[in-house]
């Protein structure tokens, strides 16, 4: 194990000319690396288009938050439709935005569009449940901070605004979101 | 074997790799990551809150992995005199805010009236600390309001004069505790300050006097209303102690706009009332406040 670390630490250079060592290279480029080094491989769905996750108990609870009373935070939102295209826009921002779009690399945007519109959607009345993961578990790992989160806020803030949304109804929105920071800040 | 050693090698590289590479994603120093207007203004003493009261917030516009700072310049002008302070502020990872602020204050005719001379000038030095103890402004349960201490050392830099118009003291410190919470379901923020302080006029005219030499405990109450992400309007009251025997002192209150014209800088007007001042009755008028925050 010596033998091979130095020789590992040795080869790690990034030039290092071996012309005595000039045995035929093996082809590796058939090698299964995943399999190799036993990364677990991740299929999308077919039908979904979304990535499978670890087994959890589906209930709303899970949005964080009891939905409003009546119809009237739906109606401010446009519906599902606006609220389909409000997350969408949140989404859409937030890959983009440079303070935050690194978090949102190699995720499952597809899950997180669908899963983003339940939330708010159910926490709004607007007519669904949400079926996705609490919090908590959904932001796991993520690494996110305070400044995050207001980035985050700020790009919801400015979805809204475009879409129209008397802005008294944005922060009662946002007034259900804000008591979630501890589950989504991770540091 | 090739295979392996192969494999020996990435897995050596990425522990060089992570041994000798600087932290990939290291926080800037002056983050500036905290929502717009949650910095608060700076108030009359450098402290950052509204314009009258002392707020729970912390200056600057880092969240709690970064530094901030904010410098401001505040100007009234009111029926007989003029006012005029600015001041910087750091705030250290939404934790802890240090601030300096100066004071003059310009008593034009007055002075004269007064026999200090026209257009004499009260200046004043407020060096204050305030550290958050719990909470959020925004964030967390609406139950929880952002919760600070402070501590406000002031020292005019009229000595001779403030104990000529009788005050105890020419230096003196005002002790804070402020609450701070938007309600977000209203769009309304509260904040509710109390303050033990002995000061006459902020202390512009010294600490203490002949009524009472002592710190009592006095309120600061504010209550704004967000009409967009960067407009605030609101109003202030602050009661005050009268400690002199030759002038009366009385409470001070203020309606405000806030306008957070960039994410940097904020323009603050107001109508501010002060009530009478060194015997001249009515003090009120307009007061500009501009802020850059970073």
């Amino acid at each position: 194990m010596t033998f091979a670390l130095a020789f590992a630490l040795l080869a790690a250079q990034p030039v290092t000319a071996e012309p005595q060592h000039a045995a035929p290279q093996e082809d590796l480029s058939s090698v299964d690396w995943e399999k190799e080094f036993g990364v677990e491989k991740k299929v999308v769905d077919p039908v979904t288009g979304e990535l499978p996750v670890d087994p959890y108990t589906q209930d709303p609870a899970n949005a964080g938050a009891t939905p409003f009373a009546g119809d009237g935070m739906a109606k401010a939102f446009g519906g599902q439709e606006g609220i389909r295209k409000i997350v969408g826009r949140l989404v859409d921002l937030s890959e983009s935005d440079p303070r935050i779009a690194e978090i949102f690399k190699n995720q499952d945007l597809v899950r997180l569009r669908r899963t983003l519109f339940e939330q708010v959607c159910y926490i709004l009345d607007a007519g669904c449940t949400y079926t996705g993961r609490d919090m908590k578990t959904a932001h796991k790992d993520l690494g996110t901070t305070r400044a995050d989160l207001n980035a985050l806020v700020e790009n919801l803030q400015q979805a809204m605004r475009e879409a129209k949304v008397p802005f008294a109804a944005q922060n009662r929105l946002l007034a259900k979101l804000a008591p979630m920071d501890k589950d989504v800040v991770e540091r | 074997m090739p295979k392996l050693s192969f494999k020996l090698n990435i897995l050596a590289g990425l522990g060089l790799s992570l041994l000798t590479a600087p932290a990939a994603y290291a926080d800037p120093l002056l983050d500036g990551g905290k929502l717009v207007l949650t910095n608060g203004i700076s108030s009359i003493e450098g402290a950052s809150g509204g314009g009258l009261a002392s707020w729970a917030t912390i200056a600057g516009m880092e969240t709690d992995r970064g530094v901030g700072v904010s410098a401001h310049v505040t100007g009234i002008e009111l029926s007989d005199y003029g006012w005029q302070s600015h001041g910087i502020s750091v705030g250290i990872k939404d934790r802890l805010e240090l601030s300096y602020a100066r004071q003059n204050f310009d008593t034009r005719k007055v002075g004269a009236a007064l026999g200090l001379g026209e257009g004499y000038r009260f200046n004043q030095d407020i060096f204050a600390a305030k550290v958050r103890l719990m909470g959020d402004t925004v964030y967390g349960s609406p139950l929880l309001p952002q919760i600070s201490v402070g501590v406000q050392h002031k020292r005019s830099l009229d000595a001779a004069i403030v104990k000529a118009v009788g005050a105890a003291a020419s230096e003196g410190t005002d002790f804070t505790a402020s609450a701070t919470k938007l309600f977000l379901s209203k769009s309304v923020l509260v904040n509710a300050t109390a303050r033990l302080t002995n000061a006459n006029q902020f202390g512009l005219l010294g600490f203490g006097g002949a009524n009472q030499t002592d710190r009592t405990l006095q309120f600061e109450g504010s209550v704004a209303y967000m009409l967009t992400p960067r407009l605030v309007v609101g109003g202030e009251y602050r009661t005050r102690p009268s400690n002199l025997a030759i002038a009366r002192e009385d409470d001070a209150h203020d309606l405000f706009v806030a306008w957070a014209v960039t994410r940097n800088a904020t323009v603050t007007a107001a109508y501010a009332d002060v009530g009478s001042v060194a015997t001249f009755d009515g003090q009120r008028g307009g007061l500009v406040s501009l802020q850059f925050a970073f």
